[in-house]
C-alpha cells in the first residue's frame, strides 16, 4: 500500500447495552463492532460489505465520531480523534462528510436547497458571504442539477436527485473523506447507476477518499479500488476489489457472492449456488470459536475451538479463516 | 392449453385530488398452467397495481378497473367482495414485500395458519394446527413444535416470510402471487427463500406471478417475462428471448445499468438519462421516448408492436434497426 491511511480504526470496539443490570458485570451487553482494525489510504474507496446486523453502519458512524466508541481508537490523518471534544473536534467535523441512503432525513423539508447549502459555508466560514453565490452554482454543476433547483425545495426532486442534493451538502464542506452508507440502495437500477457514476467522477475530479458502505456486492464491486466484508462485528476479508471477486477466500464471501442472482437467463453461466444454513446468528450471543462456524459449509474441530485471526495471504489480502478456499498458492 | 388468468387491456385508472391519473395502460398478459412469470419494472411502473387491481385488492371508491381478467375461463372483474374472497387465499395466494401485512402481531404463528386453513376449508382445530406445524416444517422452519407458538416479532424477517409463505401455500393454491418477496431479505436469506418458493411451487404445480424490479431474480426465477414501464408492457417473452435479445431500449437499459459480478468493471455504468415520466402523463407517443437514445420523430405517435412468436415489444425499432444500434452482446 503506497498512500498512508487517511483514517484508521484501530481495535475499535462497539458496545450497545441491550439489558442495564444493578450488578457489576451482569449487564446484557451487545459487541456491534467487535475490535475491528481497518484503514482507509488516500485517493481509494473502500467498499465495506456486509449484511444486516453485520455492523458496517455502525463501524462507519463510529468513524465518523456520530457514535461514541466502546474502546480502541479512530485515527484521522495521523491524530487520534476518539476522544477530542466538540471544540477539537471542528476541523475533523469538515474534513470528514457522511451521506445517508435516505437523504430526506438530512435536508430540511421547509428551507429552499440554495439555504440548506449555505448555512454550513457560512457556519463554518469557508466561502465568505460574498462568494455563496457562486460556490452554490459550482456545486449544483458537480452534481449535475441545474442552477435553478437552488430555489427548489426537497420534496419537488425525485429520489435520485435528492440524493445529488444530499451529496451537493457533503461536498460544499470540501471534505477529504466521504463516508456513504447505502447512498444508492434506495434508488431504482437505471437512476442508481447515475448516482454510481456520479460518485466515481467526483473521486476523480476533486481527490477524494471514500468509505463506501452497501449490502449490494455489484455496486460495490463497480465502485470500490479495495472491499472489506463484515459478519457479526468483524472483517472476515479484506482485499483489492478483483482479487476478492474473482477467487473468495473466506467461506462467508463466498456464499455470499454465489446467493445473488445474476441477469442471465442461462443457468450455467452462474456461479454455483452456496446455500447457508440458517440466519446471521444473534449478535449478543455469538458462537464460539469461528464467528461463521455455524453456517460454514467447511467447518471442522478447530473452527469450534479456535476464533481465527485476520491474518495476510500470499496475494497480499487478509482473511479471518482456517481454511481459506483461495490465495493460498503462490 | 388455456391460461389459468388472463388479462386483457387493463385500464387502471385512480381519483386522485389533482384529477384521474390513469396508472396502468392496455396491460394484457395470461399465465399458463404451472408456469411462473416474471413482471419486472421500476417504482411506479404499474407492476404492482395491475395484478392488485385484478385481485380486487385496490380502493374500490377511488379506482376505476376497466377491461377483462379471467380466472380459470370465470371473470374476475365486478365480482362482489364475498366471491373474490372466496377465490383469494384458496385458489389465488399472495405474498407481499412486507410479511406484517399478511401477519397480525397479537396472534400466535400457527393460529394465524390454522384459521387461514379454516376459513376455506371444513377442518378441525387440532387438524388444522397439525397441518401448520407440517407447513412450517416444509418451509424450513427450524423446530417447527415450537414456532407454532411463537408470535411474528419473536421471528426474523426471513423466517416470517416463509411463515407467509406457508400460509399462502396452505390452501394449494392454483396461483400464487408474489409481489417483490424478498426485496427486504438479506442476501444469503433471500437466496434461501428463492429456492423455497421455486421448490414448493414445483411440489404443488402452482403458477407464480413474480412482481420484481430486480432482473437477477426474473433470471434465475422464471419461465416468462413482462417488463412495465410507465404502466404499460413494453416488452414481453421467455426468460432466454428477453435477456439473450432484449428488444426494446428500455429493456437495454434495466440490463446493462446493472453493475456485473464478473469480468472487466466498465469505468461508467451505461445508465438510462432522465427519470420515469410522472403517472399523469397523457400524450400519445412512446413513453420512454424523452430517455430513449434511438427515439425519432416517429415516436411522437403511439409506438407499432414488433412480434415473433411470443416475444413482443411496443417499439418502432425492427430487427435490423436494433442490430444496428445494440450489437448482442458476448456472453462474458
Amino acid at each position: 500500500m503506497t498512500a498512508a491511511p487517511l483514517i484508521e480504526a484501530r481495535a475499535l470496539t462497539r458496545e450497545f447495552v441491550l439489558r442495564r443490570s444493578w450488578l457489576p458485570g451482569r449487564a446484557q451487553m451487545l459487541r456491534a463492532v467487535d475490535r475491528v482494525d481497518l484503514a482507509v489510504h488516500k485517493g481509494e474507496t473502500l467498499g465495506l460489505v456486509g449484511e444486516s446486523g453485520s455492523g458496517k453502519s455502525t463501524l462507519g458512524r463510529c468513524l465518523t465520531r456520530l457514535l461514541e466508541t466502546t474502546d480502541g481508537a479512530v485515527v484521522f490523518d495521523g491524530q487520534d480523534v476518539t476522544h477530542l471534544g466538540a471544540r477539537g473536534l471542528r476541523p475533523f467535523r469538515q474534513a470528514v462528510q457522511m451521506i445517508f441512503q435516505d437523504p430526506s432525513s438530512s435536508l430540511n423539508p421547509r428551507r429552499r436547497v440554495g439555504d440548506i447549502l449555505s448555512e454550513p459555508l457560512a457556519v463554518h466560514g469557508i466561502r465568505s458571504p460574498r462568494d455563496i453565490p457562486v460556490r452554490l452554482r459550482e456545486l449544483m454543476d458537480l452534481v449535475g442539477l441545474p442552477a435553478s433547483a437552488l430555489d427548489r425545495f426537497p420534496h419537488e426532486f425525485s429520489g435520485g436527485q435528492r440524493q445529488r442534493i444530499g451529496i451537493a451538502r457533503a461536498l460544499a464542506m470540501e471534505p477529504r473523506l466521504i463516508v456513504a452508507d447505502e447512498p444508492v440502495s434506495a434508488l431504482d437500477v437505471s437512476v442508481q447507476a447515475q448516482v454510481v457514476n456520479l460518485f466515481a467522477d467526483l473521486r476523480e475530479r476533486l481527490s477524494l477518499t471514500y468509505l463506501f458502505i452497501a449490502h449490494d456486492l455489484g455496486v460495490v464491486r463497480q465502485v470500490s479500488t479495495r472491499v472489506a466484508i463484515m459478519y457479526l462485528g468483524s472483517i472476515v476479508e479484506t482485499g483489492e476489489t478483483d482479487t476478492v471477486f474473482d477467487a473468495p477466500a473466506h467461506p462467508y464471501t463466498e456464499a455470499l457472492l454465489s446467493a445473488i442472482p445474476v441477469p442471465v437467463a442461462d443457468p450455467a453461466a452462474r456461479r454455483r449456488r452456496i446455500l447457508l444454513k440458517g440466519e446471521i446468528p444473534n449478535a449478543a450471543n455469538p458462537p464460539s470459536g469461528c464467528k461463521f462456524v455455524t453456517r460454514c459449509p467447511y467447518a471442522q474441530d478447530l473452527c469450534r475451538a479456535q476464533r481465527p485471526a485476520l491474518r495476510p495471504l500470499v496475494d497480499g489480502r487478509l482473511v479471518a479463516c482456517h481454511f481459506p478456499r483461495a490465495g493460498t498458492a503462490a | 392449453m388455456s391460461p389459468l388468468l388472463d388479462v386483457r387491456n387493463l385500464r387502471v385508472t385512480f381519483a386522485t385530488d389533482g384529477g384521474p391519473v390513469t396508472a396502468v395502460h392496455d396491460v394484457s398478459f395470461a399465465v399458463q398452467p404451472g408456469e411462473v412469470l416474471a413482471i419486472v419494472g421500476e417504482s411506479g411502473s404499474g407492476k404492482s397495481v395491475s395484478l392488485l387491481s385484478v385481485l380486487g385488492l385496490v380502493d374500490r371508491r377511488r379506482t376505476t378497473v376497466e377491461g377483462q381478467a379471467t380466472f380459470r375461463g370465470e371473470p374476475l372483474l365486478g365480482l362482489p367482495e364475498r366471491a373474490l374472497r372466496r377465490i383469494r387465499g384458496r385458489d389465488i395466494a399472495l405474498i407481499s414485500q412486507d410479511p406484517m401485512t399478511a401477519l397480525t402481531p397479537v396472534h400466535r404463528i400457527g393460529a394465524q395458519i390454522a384459521e387461514q386453513i379454516r376459513a376455506h376449508e371444513r377442518v378441525g382445530r387440532s387438524k388444522a394446527r397439525d397441518r401448520a406445524v407440517a407447513l412450517l416444517r416444509d418451509v424450513n422452519i427450524p423446530m417447527p413444535e415450537r414456532a407454532v407458538d411463537r408470535y411474528p416479532h419473536e421471528l426474523s424477517g426471513g423466517m416470517r416470510q416463509r411463515a407467509v409463505i406457508a400460509m399462502a401455500l396452505s390452501c394449494n393454491p392454483a396461483l400464487l402471487v408474489a409481489d417483490e418477496p424478498t426485496t427486504a431479505l438479506d442476501t444469503t436469506v433471500q437466496a434461501q427463500v428463492l429456492d423455497l418458493l421455486r421448490r414448493l411451487s414445483a411440489e404443488h404445480g402452482s403458477s407464480v406471478v413474480l412482481i420484481t424490479h430486480d432482473m437477477g431474480v426474473v433470471a434465475e426465477m422464471a419461465t416468462r417475462v413482462a417488463v412495465m414501464y410507465a404502466g404499460r408492457i413494453v416488452e414481453t417473452g421467455t426468460v432466454a428471448e428477453v435477456f439473450d435479445d432484449p428488444w426494446h431500449p428500455y429493456t437495454w437499459g434495466l440490463l446493462d445499468s446493472i453493475p456485473p459480478l464478473t469480468g472487466p468493471r466498465p469505468r461508467r455504468l451505461p445508465s438510462i438519462a432522465g427519470m420515469p415520466p410522472p403517472p399523469g402523463r397523457t400524450e400519445p407517443g412512446c413513453p420512454f421516448a424523452p430517455r430513449c437514445r434511438a427515439a425519432m420523430p416517429v415516436c411522437l405517435r403511439p409506438p407499432p408492436e414488433q412480434v415473433a412468436g411470443g416475444h413482443r415489444a411496443l417499439c418502432v425499432l425492427d430487427a435490423p434497426a436494433r442490430a444496428a444500434l445494440r450489437p448482442p452482446r458476448v456472453a462474458a
